[in-house]
């Protein structure tokens, strides 16, 4: 199913299969999404959106198809070339992916000192996106002393960090509570409304979609089998 | 690379004990490749000494008159290697001998004639080895007038294959202590490697170069190696203060013995050997580890 065919699609899938073992975690998804979109991908467990986010930033080969990012055709880049196309991405995960012996200063500093920003800059960056998540009286702590929420947030705060042109979350609220997933998400849309591109994979969609206008796109077993337009609720 | 020196250190403080044990093993297996080195570096400039100052004695034949000593000496003198050429007459060696035989040359009055011949005491200096001294003697037994020539090749040549045969032995030890240190250090890295799995899977997701996973290791490689050197080098230079003055007074009067510490250029050729393996081993282990 190919949903819009815009031509300044900042990423676009054709026909894309990914299959385990011979068994299809995604099966021929065609999918255009334009710069600035807030896309929400939703479908029950195993129905292919933490794959379809791995295809993405190439944890994961596909079995067949094309991805495009940005008219750079994934099938083409060289281990070389892989870590700066994943500069262009901020991922967010579950289980938040935080370097336990780091501080959260260090974590967040991570993004930019692999692209080998000058420390006088990640300093002021850093500090500022801890500002942004409200980690800034954190930096020195390490992670295993954060609420699960705390962590999220310096997650976030890593993904925004090198003002990356995509943002990929999977799950990002699934181990939060209430308060903290609202909080995370408050932040993703504030990046949003900069002009980034956020596909965020979750099981809850509800409480994602009042907030946010973008478009919703459901998989079941592997395939994409609706994709519509979201108005937030009113709040 | 200011940076990757950082985050070396501050690796090494996060797996202490295992980048301790690594420096005390390199340290370690450098010790015992520098007192092998000190050893047949001391070894080696003692036979030398004995090589350099070759002494033989030419007999002369009861013909030799001491008319013909001028030219037979300067024949002599003229040969390659002989740096010096002293005439031992017959009386003189006669004295000599009831010199050392003090206490008991009272049969050597009884003499009635003086049975010891003429002789040449002479030093021949060895360049490559004893195929000149040799080449040398062989010259010196063509002249006229000359008996024989004595000259403690024999036992010197065994000497000098034995040490040869030792200091091969040497060698290879040098070289099984240095794969002990190399095959340690990668060890590390590969432990240390696999204790941060997450983490470099956390950096490449963030768009890490393998380049900026490597660097840190590789550094860490050069600090465990640089320092396993100096404190290897170290130790046996504390070693060598407090044996040294016993040994050369001890054996000093035996023969000429010249005790002194490694060279520098050693040192220096050991340490960097050290730290090249530590460096070796990481890159071997990485090289492996990140196909």
């Amino acid at each position: 199913m190919n949903l819009d065919t815009g031509k300044n699609a900042i990423i676009r899938l054709f026909n894309v299969t990914k299959q385990y073992g011979g068994k299809p975690a995604l099966q021929n998804v065609s999918l255009d999404i334009e710069p600035g979109e807030f896309v929400f991908i939703s479908g029950p467990s195993g129905a292919g959106k933490s794959t379809l986010l791995k295809v993405l930033y190439l944890a994961e080969t596909v079995s067949d198809g094309q991805i495009l990012i940005d008219g750079m055709n994934l099938a083409r880049i060289s281990p070389a070339r892989l870590p700066f196309l994943r500069r262009r991405f901020g991922m967010v995960f579950q289980d938040f992916k935080l370097i336990p012996t780091l501080t959260v200063f260090d974590n967040v500093a991570l993004a930019l000192d692999v692209a080998g920003k000058k420390p006088s800059f990640i300093k002021k960056k850093v500090m500022h996106v801890l500002r942004i998540t409200g980690m800034e009286t954190k930096v020195h702590e390490l992670p295993p002393t954060l609420s699960g929420g705390e962590q999220q947030r310096v997650a976030v705060a890593r993904a925004v960090a090198g003002d990356p042109d995509i943002i990929l979350a999977d799950e990002p609220t699934g181990s939060l509570d209430q308060a903290s997933a609202r909080r995370v998400l408050e932040i993703l849309l504030a990046y949003h409304k900069k002009g980034g591109t956020i596909l965020v994979a979750s099981h809850h969609l509800q409480q994602l979609q009042t907030v946010v206008t973008g478009r919703s796109i459901v998989l079941e077993k592997g395939r994409l089998v609706s994709a519509t337009r979201l108005e937030p609720y009113a709040t | 690379m200011i940076r990757y020196f950082h985050k070396a250190l501050a690796d090494i403080r996060s797996n202490r004990f295992l980048n301790l044990v690594t420096m005390v093993t390199i340290a370690l297996s450098i010790l015992m490749v520098s007192l092998f080195v000190l050893f047949f570096e001391t070894l080696g400039r003692i036979m030398d000494g004995w090589n350099q100052e070759g002494r033989a004695m030419v007999y002369l034949t009861p013909e030799f008159t001491t008319d013909i000593r001028p030219e037979l000496e300067s024949a002599i003198t003229r040969l390659d290697g002989v740096v010096r050429v002293a005439f031992v007459s017959k009386d003189q060696a006669l004295a000599r001998l009831k010199n050392q035989m003090a206490g008991s040359n009272r049969f050597l009055d009884t003499l009635k004639e003086n049975p010891l011949p003429h002789a040449f005491e002479i030093q021949i200096q060895s360049r490559d080895g004893f195929e000149s001294v040799a080449a040398a003697v062989r010259q010196i037994k063509s002249l006229d007038m000359v008996e024989s020539v004595e000259y403690g090749r024999e036992w010197l040549v065994r000497v000098f294959d034995l040490f040869q045969l030792f200091r091969l032995t040497g060698y290879v030890m040098c070289v099984l202590f240095l794969l002990i240190a190399f095959f340690i250090t990668a060890s590390t890295v590969r432990l240390v490697f696999h204790s941060r799995q997450s983490e470099v899977e956390i950096m490449r997701l963030v768009g890490a170069t393998d380049r900026f996973i490597k660097m840190p290791f590789y550094v860490t490689g050069l600090i465990q190696g640089a320092v396993g050197g100096i404190l290897g080098l170290l130790i046996l230079f504390i070693a060598y203060l407090a044996v040294s003055s016993g040994i050369s007074r001890s054996m000093g009067e035996l023969f000429h013995l010249d005790v002194r510490f490694l060279s520098v250029t050693a040192m220096g050729g050991i340490w960097g050997v050290s730290t090249f393996l530590g460096w070796f081993g990481c890159y071997l282990s990485l090289r492996q580890l990140l196909k």
